[in-house]
């Protein structure tokens, strides 16, 4: 077990890697197979000191809700953008919004924030104070195309978003 | 023409149509902030569906097993929330101009 460990330090980007390395040639001959496991060795090999780690999915489950409610609400609001864009310019209300975070480390931070600028009508701007500690409070500055109500927009990222990425991380 | 063909012609079309809208958001909008809104997500939506259109394409009309194009949409994904945040970034460290009606400036420290 404990060489298992030392050969494939981290099994699931491993079988990533290798995975992409399949995609990428498009092809499952023996010699793309045979270099897929060499890269999917040697790679988690060398970047396996210098990696920061980062908190397990606590319920794999709930990600991949996640993930599906995401792209469906790509493609709902998408739909709101594209009136918003071929209307004309002054009708729209674009604005600054802060959004209090509730989740503490860098990795959710990160998905909320794409999250946010992946749904169409906001994108993330900042995660501020800038140097704030472990335990200070921090927000992200949003910009906003069209902002009908600011505290239903907040309280809609935070539950919509923030409250299952607080349950999967 | 099959229904697959059908399938295919129209996701290509949607998709062709969102990233020109995305286009069309980065020459009209009135300032940098919410030209950005244009191709971080119509783009995001208008590929995803030629990617899909490729995919049905490849896998069922001509019937190989072909999923490169997932890969692009993965590192899309990815990528453009990243460029987005870079964008955004630089443009509040050299405080460029908002439109006159944006609110909230303060909170950006504009």
């Amino acid at each position: 077990m404990k060489s298992l460990k030392k050969w494939w330090p981290t099994p699931i980007r491993s079988l990533f890697l290798f995975l992409v390395w399949l995609l990428l040639n498009n092809s499952v001959e023996f010699f793309h197979l045979f270099f897929g496991v060499v890269l999917a060795w040697l790679i988690p090999q060398l970047i396996h000191k210098f990696r920061l780690v980062q908190p397990g999915m606590k319920s794999p489950g709930t990600a991949i809700r996640y993930g599906l409610m995401v792209l469906w609400d790509i493609v709902v609001a998408n739909m709101q953008v594209v009136r918003l864009v071929v209307g004309p310019n002054k009708r729209l209300r674009p604005a600054f919004i802060k959004v209090p975070l509730d989740l503490t480390d860098n990795l959710s931070i990160t998905f909320l924030a794409s999250t946010v600028s992946l749904t169409p009508g906001t994108v993330s701007a900042e995660v501020l104070p800038l140097n704030a500690g472990i335990d200070e409070p921090r927000y992200l500055l949003v910009h906003v195309l069209d902002l009908a109500d600011e505290a239903e927009l907040i309280q809609q990222i935070k539950e919509r978003y923030e409250a299952p990425l607080k349950e999967i991380f | 023409m099959s229904w697959l063909e059908w399938l295919v012609a129209l996701l290509a079309v949607a998709g062709s149509l969102f990233v020109l809208l995305g286009s069309v958001a980065l020459v009209k909008l009135p300032d940098f902030y919410t030209r950005l809104h244009g191709p971080t997500k119509a783009t995001t939506l208008g590929l995803g569906a030629l990617v899909l259109a490729s995919i049905v394409y490849f896998n069922f009309v001509k019937g190989e097993l072909n999923l490169q194009q997932l890969l692009i949409a993965l590192f899309l994904f990815i990528t453009a929330p990243i460029t987005a945040h870079m964008l955004v970034k630089a443009a509040l460290h050299l405080k460029l101009k908002t439109s006159a009606h944006t609110s909230g400036k303060q909170n950006a420290d504009l």
